[in-house]
């Protein structure tokens, strides 16, 4: 069987969030009723006019500088054109031979290997409204989305495996949202992925016939999907097959992708520069202007929390996946310096709340400050590991400090070797046989000694003070 | 005379002294209309209503004391292809035939901040889209001067209004010579100002980087302040230029000494009849005598403009042209299945000959494989154009033409000879194509019909334009003709 390895360039479409639309002041947001934020831009009323939106081109200007770009002194919009109902002009305004970003990269880790993926371009266009299948013969459009202001980011075709894709989107969404230029909610489609995908013999350079993946709505759906591709095509082609070049839908509930659309010719869009809008230029002090003012972004931040608090570099990668996540991170170990701990505790018990909850970090209830306190209070022997958790745990539902619950919950660990003896002497009285077998030599009952004594302490007697005295008692017994 | 022939800065004095007051004004010009529309046919849409009650409004401000701005009061007619909020504005197609703007236009907007009184829409070729307004989907509009003669296009019915005082004002717009042709050949002023000069905004657009709007008056003071009123840079069009707007009256001076006019020769060729050249020459002679000097210049890329501006125009009115398609507004067929079969009836059915076959051209000359042989070659030869300009301008204040190669031409007369048709446009594109100012006004008649003279000037250059037209009106009296309706 001939080994095949998938070639996939990423098209990942951003919206940027900015207050009003890209050509028009209408309000960029979710929601609302149908047609409720139009104007006579969005809506291509006869004689109405695109203006720019100075801060749209800021924001692009800015992630492609993050995506390492070089960005173009002139840039131009063109108007792509093509008749779809969602569409206000039957053109969409965008760029073509003069975007705004080009010839960047990302590095990207997995497996412990770092590969650069190539960026192609990265640029400016406004998105189209939404058609709604009203039944029957009927379709309703809602130009609300319409003119939202949109970022494409294109790859070169330098991926080459689902975790690879998966990766890559990681990072940029979280480029892009240390920036603050998209929400990254692939959930809501306001970061929309679309790979293409196509597989050639390993070791060799010509290249297969692609399949556009549409409808991936999660990081699992593009690993999922582009898995789910790749296999495809290589059935396909070992059962004397051939690819054909479509767009293919993935299907979240069934796991797999479906034929949408057989792409037969070269779609004909005739870009031309839009010659109602005028030429983006950009100075060099404009450029730097923008570079200065960009905040630390994930590998900067990641090497920084690397060698500022020791973090392993898997521990840093993960934490500064999300900007909110690196941001709680750092404002915990302010005041509970154990980076490791803080690190586990947020990559374990925390992560698994948040996910079961469906919740962003940025929703947590937790405040760092209190986090950092009930780790101390653990240091400190206050409370045990195990009762930690469940203080966690209700940290994480109301968002009370720590200390509040351990002490409405009596829940503070008992280190005090008389009130513990006194335990002890009660459980060994009760437990005559394995007080005997332990004389005898035969240590087995130990651990279900201690489990008797936490019993009787709800769990709260400090487990080093138990094993200690414990040892000592039934080696020398009292009287 | 009656108020309806009068100019706006002579009803202007009438209005601030109280002689008058708008509504009688308004009503003069209202009676006008009703009395000759129905052999000019210049009106779309009569806004009698509308007219009446601002009118009225206008005469409570100026009661009210305070200062009366130069357009209040004063009746003016827009041309159906800027929109008019709650008021028809149909681009003379059948696709736009009951379409209301939800919004006006920037220049309309403006005329209604000046108090001007808006008394109608007025006929044009179909999407600005002729050279005749023959090719309006709703009607033909004749000439005042002779009523079997069309008053040139696409602004043909606002030049007609103008020059059969129908209106005291009047706004066209302006692709390839649609301001400049009709005024020529209904004897009025027009003017198509500097690419820019102007907002776009809410202008119907046929080819975006070509269409400007500009005045259409019975004198070249009313030209100076009506571009006054709707100039400047509008936050709402990117390519309107923020250059402050002067005083345009303040160049209206009665002196061309020292001046220097250009001779462009190419523009007295391809097939300009001798009777034109000789009234220009003449004209040109007339402000000789008057201190201006003036000498032939050739400009040999001329000969390329009129091909060039038939990709270009049509290239974006391909584009421009497809919103419509029957999903939001405008016609929309009742004979469709699917959504493909409805964007294709639809636009069968609302498109006419003409605006069909430039669409044609248009998607053309912007497809892959032509795209470089037609569009970007084409915008290399505007390039050049400008260039022969700059060079021209070097050199000159001024280059006079011919506005059109002959006088008004009979309706019908051209109607199945698209190429002589687009040919009465020669010696206007060039000016679009370089994105400069140039005016047109009357200069002799031939046969009962007035000839044009086109004055041409620099980038932002119309209060040179305004300064030799103002000294040739004042120093002859074409301007001061009327058709005998």
């Amino acid at each position: 069987m001939i080994d095949y390895e998938p070639v996939i360039g990423m098209e990942v479409h951003a919206e940027l969030l900015t207050e009003s639309k890209m050509f028009c002041k209408c309000k960029v947001d979710f929601g609302g009723a149908p047609n409720s934020r139009v104007c006579p831009v969005c809506l291509g009323l006869p004689g109405s006019l695109p203006v720019a939106n100075e801060k749209a081109v800021e924001y692009v200007v800015r992630a492609a500088l993050a995506l390492n770009c070089t960005i173009s002194e002139e840039s131009l919009f063109h108007r792509k054109n093509y008749f779809y109902p969602d569409m206000a002009k039957n053109y969409q305004i965008s760029q073509y031979d003069f975007p705004i970003g080009s010839n960047g990269w990302i590095d990207i880790t997995v497996d412990g290997d770092t590969r650069r993926i190539r960026i192609r371009r990265v640029h400016l266009e406004e998105d189209t409204g939404k058609l709604i299948h009203a039944g029957g013969n009927e379709s309703l459009v809602d130009y609300n989305r319409s003119g939202l202001p949109l970022m494409e980011v294109v790859t070169e075709a330098d991926i080459h495996s689902a975790e690879e894709a998966r990766e890559y989107l990681v990072r940029l969404r979280a480029i892009l949202t240390y920036l603050g230029v998209n929400d990254g909610k692939m959930e809501e489609g306001s970061l929309r992925c679309e790979p293409n995908i196509s597989i050639r013999q390993k070791g060799t350079a010509k290249l297969g016939t692609k399949t556009e993946l549409k409808n991936l709505n999660s990081f699992r759906a593009v690993f999922s999907g582009v898995q789910y591709e790749t296999e495809r095509q290589t059935n396909v082609l070992n059962e004397g097959g051939k690819v054909i070049q479509e767009t293919r839908r993935w299907d979240d509930a069934n796991n797999r992708t479906a034929s949408m659309r057989v792409k037969e010719l070269e779609q004909e869009y005739r870009y031309f520069p839009d010659p109602d809008l005028v030429a983006l230029h950009f100075t060099t002090d404009y450029i730097e202007r923008q570079r200065s003012i960009l905040p630390e972004l994930p590998d900067e931040k990641k090497t920084r929390l690397m060698e500022k608090w020791g973090l392993p570099a898997y521990d840093a990668e993960i934490i500064t996946d999300s900007r909110a996540m690196a941001d709680f991170f750092e404002e915990t170990v302010e005041h509970c310096p154990d980076a490791k701990t803080v690190s586990n505790w947020i990559m374990g018990d925390l992560a698994k709340l948040l996910n079961a909850a469906g919740l962003d970090i940025s929703d947590c209830k937790v405040k760092p400050v209190d986090f950092a306190r009930m780790l101390t209070l653990i240091q400190e022997g206050t409370i045990s590991g195990k009762i930690a958790k469940g203080v966690f745990d209700d940290m994480f539902e109301t968002g009370k400090a720590p200390d509040a619950i351990v002490k409405s919950g009596g829940m503070t660990q008992i280190s005090d070797e008389h009130e513990i003896l006194g335990v002890i002497d009660r459980v060994l009285g009760e437990n005559s046989e394995a007080v005997a077998k332990i004389a005898a030599g035969d240590m087995k009952p130990m651990g279900f000694l201690v489990g008797q004594i936490m019993r009787h302490t709800q769990g709260r007697a400090n487990p080093e003070v138990v094993n200690r005295l414990l040892k000592k008692r039934v080696a020398e017994p009292a009287n | 005379m009656e108020l309806f022939q009068l100019t706006a800065h002579e009803l202007h004095k009438k209005l601030k002294s109280r002689e008058i007051s708008a509504l009688e004004l308004t009503q003069s010009v209202l009676g006008r209309i009703s009395s000759v529309d129905g052999q000019v046919r210049s009106f779309v849409t009569v806004t009698n209503e509308i007219a009446l009650e601002t009118a009225r409004a206008v005469d409570k401000q100026i009661a009210g004391g305070g200062d009366v701005s130069p357009l209040a009061g004063i009746p003016i007619a827009i041309k159906d292809n800027m929109c008019t909020n709650g008021v028809r504005t149909t681009c003379s197609s059948k696709m736009l035939e009951n379409f209301i703007p939800p919004y006006s236009a920037t220049v309309v907007e403006k005329l209604a901040e000046a108090g001007a009184i808006m008394v109608g829409k007025t006929n044009l070729d179909e999407f600005a889209m002729g050279s005749s307004t023959e090719n309006s989907a709703l009607f033909v509009t004749h000439n005042p001067w002779n009523l079997d003669k069309v008053p040139g296009g696409s602004s043909g019915g606002s030049a007609a209004a103008v020059a059969a005082d129908e209106a005291v004002l009047a706004l066209g717009s302006d692709t390839g010579g649609s301001i400049r042709q009709p005024a020529a050949f209904c004897g009025v002023v027009g003017m198509k100002p500097t690419y820019g000069r102007v907002s776009r905004y809410g202008l119907v657009a046929f080819a975006s980087s070509l269409d400007q709007i500009g005045p259409i008056t019975k004198d070249v003071t009313d030209t100076a302040i009506l571009l006054g009123a709707i100039s400047g840079k509008d936050s709402m069009d990117s390519t309107s230029v923020d250059i402050p707007v002067p005083d345009y009256t303040a160049a209206l001076k009665n002196d061309v000494r020292g001046m220097k006019i250009g001779i462009p020769k190419e523009f007295f060729a391809q097939g300009v009849r001798p009777e034109i050249s000789e009234a220009v020459m003449k004209a040109v002679e007339a402000l000789k005598a008057l201190g201006a000097d003036y000498k032939e210049v050739s400009m040999p890329i001329m000969e390329y403009t009129l091909p060039t501006y038939y990709i270009l125009a049509p290239s974006e009115a391909s584009s421009n042209l497809a919103r419509y398609d029957g999903v939001r507004y405008g016609h929309r067929s009742k004979h469709s299945s699917d959504v493909m079969s409805m964007f294709m009836k639809t636009r069968d059915e609302g498109f006419g000959a003409e605006v069909k076959q430039r669409i044609m051209i248009g998607t053309y000359a912007l497809s892959a494989g032509y795209y470089d042989a037609y569009y970007l070659k084409a915008q290399k030869v505007r390039t050049l154009v400008r260039q022969a300009y700059d060079e021209a301008f070097e050199e000159f204040d001024v280059l006079i033409s011919p506005t059109a190669p002959s006088v008004a031409f009979g309706i019908g007369e051209k109607a199945n000879d698209p190429l002589e048709m687009k040919l009465a446009d020669v010696c206007t594109i060039p000016v679009n194509m370089a994105g400069i100012p140039a005016m047109s006004m009357t200069c002799g008649f031939y046969d009962g019909l007035p000839i044009g003279m086109q004055i041409m000037g620099k980038p932002f250059g119309e209060e040179t334009m305004l300064q030799v037209a103002y000294t040739y009106e004042q120093n002859t009296d074409h301007h001061t003709m009327k058709p005998g309706l």
